[in-house]
């Protein structure tokens, strides 16, 4: 099949960025979408055109690392599907295809469709861990978690951090990627000791690297990959106002 | 709670949230006041004298009425402000999976709601655009709310703007009653759906109980007593 591409392209985070139109030729509809910009790619390379920079790591939708905004939908028009994931039988033959990279203040552009997000990282590291003191590895099962729990612990943790919450959001709020850490943990007996301070200061940190505020739209909800809930943000909201009081 | 919290966005969420609750019990307060009017001359000028009898209570409630409506405002324009400087290159090609028209245009559906309790307390409460209904009296003495309300609802000009006020503020509702068991994390799968429910219902509750008041005037259910002009 054969695609119209209008890609971004930004040389770096000083540069304004631009659309610029590409031809993707005689693509067969089984390859991925990341294939089908390698291709292009390779074109590209043969004609002595800078490739078009794209993140992509694991390819098997486990990774969080692709990140394309797909005409306007963050991973594309596919439900609980990464751009890794995508398929080119999803479209059309002669469809016009907009790729932007995610675009928010608190993910800086590094080139073309590749953002910084090491402002999750810093989120993370605010207090989205549990403290343990080394040693030997403790009997597992020692302590009992019911099933219910476990389970909705583990839909929060399915988050791959790849920010596809907050490129969707009109107002680029990564409540639902801090949402699903505060969550996971604070559901689990391990995350118990640390919650209150967890909460308040992953908060926190998302303010400050300048994210926008949830307006419960829930986009985020929609575009998410892993499928995850936007009852977790509530749910954050909740710890952090019972921390607060 | 300390100040420092209540200014994260998570806080100012939950400010969101009280101050809109505050505002929303206050509307629906006020229109099953004004409900009376179908009670006929007698209840709504004795339920509007007693409120006005009451001066040590009336003013320290719009005031605080006053204070909560300002911090709404104040709150949400910070809010607006930092989610639209949270993406400084708009995308190209915009689209969206859900997220709806109304939800997506509180800030005007609020401004457009601001203007019109302007212009409510002016028409009503100061009687500056309509002087010729607001010195009317009722056989008792009494402010003759009743007439002041029949004679103001003849104009279609003014009815239209009531009703399409309340269309709006049914609007905003729709989004920010839903959105505030979210906000101060009352929500979870199961009772997400019935909030929604909720709320829908209510603003529509709201805007038909309001609306109906001058609907049933310009069609003539609500008739001016004899002897007003
Ligand atoms: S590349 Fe790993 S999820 Fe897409």
């Amino acid at each position: 099949m054969n695609l119209k591409l209008k890609v971004w392209r930004q040389r770096g985070s000083g540069d304004r960025g631009r659309l610029v139109e590409y031809e993707a030729k005689n693509i067969s509809p089984d390859v991925s979408f990341l294939e089908m910009l390698d291709i292009v790619n390779e074109e590209l390379t043969r004609k002595n055109v800078e490739p078009v920079a794209f993140d992509h790591d694991c390819r098997e939708g486990i990774c969080g690392t692709c990140s394309l905004m797909v005409n306007g939908i963050a991973h594309g028009p596919r439900r609980a599907t990464t751009a890794c994931q995508l398929h080119l039988r999803h479209f059309k033959d002669g469809d016009t295809i907009t790729i932007e990279p995610w675009h928010a203040k608190a993910f800086p552009v590094i080139k073309d469709l590749v953002v910084d997000r090491s402002a999750f990282d810093r989120i993370v590291q605010a207090g989205g861990f549990i403290s343990v003191n080394t040693g030997g590895v403790p009997e597992a099962n020692t302590i009992p978690v019911p099933k219910r729990t476990a389970d909705r612990a583990m839909d929060a943790a399915a988050c791959i951090g790849c920010g596809a919450c907050v490129a969707s959001c009109k107002n680029a709020s990564a409540m639902l990627f801090v949402a699903a850490k505060v969550s996971h943990l604070a559901l689990l007996p391990q995350g118990q000791a640390e919650k209150k301070e967890r909460v308040q200061k992953m908060v926190a940190q998302m303010d400050k690297e300048g994210f926008g505020a949830c307006t419960n739209q829930y986009e985020c909800e929609a575009v998410c990959p892993k499928e995850i809930s936007v009852s977790f943000i509530a749910k954050m909201n909740r710890e952090y106002l019972k921390s607060s009081i | 709670m300390c100040f420092e919290r209540l200014k994260s966005t998570v806080g100012r969420k939950a400010v969101m949230a009280v101050s809109g609750l505050i505002l929303l019990l206050f509307v629906a307060g006020h229109m099953i006041g004004n409900l009376q009017v179908f009670l006929g001359q007698e209840a709504l000028n004795s339920y509007a004298d007693h409120l006005q009898s009451l001066p040590v209570l009336l003013w320290p409630v719009r005031l605080f009425l006053l204070l909560v409506l300002l911090l709404h405002m104040a709150v949400s324009i910070s809010l607006a402000w930092e989610n639209k400087t949270a993406r400084p290159v708009p995308y190209a090609y915009q689209d969206t999976v859900q997220a709806g028209y109304v939800s997506r245009t509180m800030v005007v559906s609020g401004v457009v709601i601001f203007t019109f309790i302007v212009y409510h307390l002016l028409h009503f409460t100061f009687g500056t655009t309509h002087p010729q209904y607001f010195h009317l009296t009722d056989s008792k003495g009494r402010h003759d709310v009743y007439s002041m309300v029949i004679l103001s609802f003849r104009d279609l000009w003014v009815s239209g703007s009531y009703v399409a006020a309340m269309a709006v503020l049914c609007a905003h509702l729709s989004h920010g009653i839903q959105s505030l068991f979210q906000s101060l994390g009352f929500n979870n799968e199961k009772s997400r759906p019935f909030f929604e429910k909720l709320a829908i219902a209510a603003s529509i509750m709201i805007f038909i109980g309001n609306s109906f008041i001058p609907f049933a005037v310009l069609m003539g259910f609500l008739k001016l007593p004899s002897g007003v002009i």
